[in-house]
């Protein structure tokens, strides 16, 4: 499976505040009327950025904060087809891959030297990141297999509608 | 050699011994939601497409985030997680019930050994009576409603021993925010924490579940905790038979951090990272225009009691709301009193609710406001304005400010209690 998108370079610890703000959760249930709010408090003309394919590479934590799943749903309806980091934050990382976000641990060297707005290529099998600009490349953290199942399938809703079952109810 | 996570995490999977880095199923003994997030469980239930619980008794709901409904649309999804509720037969805590986070213990659903499942960060609270205890998603909260069980990956563990004990007006609360300056706010991501040592070994049930709440602020994945006396008889009360988890003495962990509690001095984390952490003497006089009292952080018995012993007789210099986490502390602080000494030094008493700590009702920050917080986080934009500002401090650190409309060490306030 790959992945493109432009680079759009974000910092340490974005958190899930900063992602879609509570105050909007509460507003409204529908997530594109959602994602024209996402990092609202952090810069409100980032949303641009995201719309029509985009590839968030981020540094340390991103998506601490609260447990709420409008966060990576807000991204992927934003326009973000995967997320780059070095960490994650744990209940975020789970909340994207249950969703069809694809979230990808990579090296801080290589992170550090992606330019912003870049294009990017990320090949899931082959455990590739490129950068095309730049002419970089990185490896990234594989996933366990049912987690990678999970992530082509879109989402572990759709895995299920599929399969009639979840990916761990044959063998973890 | 064993960690509490791991003897947990093996024992609600089946296995004889687990270590970390391994993948588990496990049986979810509670999972649970509130409306800032049962309705997204609902709607992943609906996107699976199996909308039925897997046992009614181990699905709990509970309105608490903006409850009683300040809108509509909020009305709305309140009404949907009553016909839910209703329809599946399980448990609702409706509006006025209290914080999820204090309700559940209080109703006897966390026993020691067990797995807590919660659509809400703060889940890991619940490590404090003994449990692997864990926030997730939506989506998850969904998967372990339909199915009773969830992939874990068994996390390393890390122990904090914090030996002596608290001087007057050092509250658990700077002990955790004295961690989390140590450990910095991704310090312990995906890890299990347990703290040991005397000085916990003599803590109060309000004093431990402040420290497990705020484990997620380091990133932690779970802090499940061995049980004391008080804590036993507390939940003897509440749970009936159980078994209390210990950690083998030679279990593995990845550090250790030492902490001597007597040393301790009040502390806030100022705007706008958890862990940018100060002493007050650093950002004491600093004005402040709103003082919250309350959350799953700090919104229990023995935190309104402090503020009413700082606040007796004496009136605050700014508003100051104070929020019960639960109508049982309420009613508690009402039976001893304490409600009366803080609405007559002109605190405004809430009832239980998350209130202002997520913003989304009672007390929001206009621009450039400055509040001092028991709540357990200060990002941009949390409590309103996003260009409002929050400190977090212990409930004596926010009452004291209170008095002054601005932030003072609570130690002058010491002597005369
Ligand atoms: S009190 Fe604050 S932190 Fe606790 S559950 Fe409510 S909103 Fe979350």
């Amino acid at each position: 499976m790959k992945i493109n998108g432009k680079c759009v370079r974000l910092g340490d610890h974005i958190n899930t505040d900063l992602i879609i703000s509570g105050k909007y959760k509460y507003r409204t249930q529908d997530i594109k009327e959602l994602a024209k709010y996402v990092f609202e408090d952090l810069d409100p003309k980032l949303k641009e950025r995201l719309y029509g394919g985009s590839i968030i590479v981020a540094q340390k934590n991103f998506g601490c904060g609260s447990s709420r799943e409008q966060a990576p749903r807000v991204l992927k309806a934003a326009g973000v087809n995967a997320v780059i980091a070095e960490s994650f934050a744990r209940i975020f990382f789970r909340n994207a891959i249950n969703v069809g976000l694809p979230v990808i641990i990579s090296e801080k060297k290589f992170i550090e030297m992606i330019k912003d707005n870049e294009p990017l290529t990320i090949d899931l099998s082959s455990g590739k990141v490129y950068a095309l600009e730049t002419g970089l490349e990185a490896n990234i953290k594989p996933y366990p297999e049912f987690m990678l199942k999970i992530v082509e399938a879109g989402g572990i809703a759709e895995y299920f509608r599929n399969h009639k079952m979840f990916p761990w109810e044959t063998k973890l | 050699m064993s960690t509490l996570v791991e003897k947990i995490l093996a024992k609600s999977s089946g296995k004889n011994s687990v270590s970390a880095g391994e993948f588990v199923l496990a049986d979810v003994d509670v999972v649970f939601a509130h409306d800032g997030t049962a309705l997204l469980a609902i709607e992943s239930m609906q996107e699976i497409g199996i909308e039925k619980v897997f046992d009614k008794d181990k699905v709990v709901f509970f309105i608490d985030h903006a409850s009683p409904s300040p809108s509509p649309q909020i009305s709305n999804i309140h009404s949907a997680m009553r016909k839910f509720a209703k329809k599946h037969g399980i448990r609702l805590y409706d509006a006025g019930s209290g914080i999820c986070h204090q309700v559940l213990p209080e109703e006897g659903y966390v026993k020691p050994g067990s797995v807590v499942v919660g659509a809400d960060s703060h889940t890991v609270t619940h490590g404090a009576f003994n449990a692997f205890a864990t926030g997730v998603g939506s989506t998850d909260a969904a998967i372990a409603m339909i199915t009773g069980k969830l992939w874990f990956m068994v996390p390393e563990s890390v122990k904090i021993v914090v030996e002596g004990e608290f001087k007057d007006m050092i509250m658990s609360k700077d002990l955790v925010l004295h961690v989390l300056g140590e450990v910095k706010a991704d310090g312990l991501t995906y890890k299990s924490v347990e703290y040991h040592g005397s000085c916990i070994d003599g803590l109060s049930v309000d004093s431990r579940m402040t420290i497990a709440n705020m484990a997620v602020e380091m990133g932690a994945k779970c802090c499940p905790m061995e049980l004391n006396s008080v804590t036993e008889e507390w939940l003897k009360e509440r749970v009936g038979d159980f078994k209390p988890v210990k950690a083998d003495k030679d279990a593995k962990y990845t550090d250790e951090l030492y902490v001597d509690a007597s040393k301790l001095e009040p502390l806030v984390a100022a705007p706008s990272n958890v862990d940018n952490v100060k002493s007050v003497r650093e950002v004491e006089g600093t004005e402040v225009d709103q003082v919250f009292i309350g959350s799953c952080t700090n919104g229990r018995l023995e935190d309104i009691e402090i503020a009413s012993r700082i606040l007796d007789g004496k009136n605050v210099k700014t508003r100051c709301i104070v929020i019960p986490a639960s109508r049982k502390v309420y009613y508690e602080a009402l039976n001893k009193g304490l409600i009366d000494k803080l609405v007559r030094a002109g605190c405004i008493v809430g009832f239980p609710t998350c209130g202002p700590c997520i913003g989304a009702h009672m007390g929001l920050l206009g621009d450039g406001e400055v509040a001092i917080s028991t709540s357990n986080r200060n990002f941009i934009g949390r409590m309103g304005s996003s260009s409002s500002k929050i400190y977090l401090s212990s409930p004596a650190t926010a009452a004291a400010s209170a008095l002054e409309g601005k932030i003072v060490d609570p130690r002058k306030y010491g002597e005369n209690l």
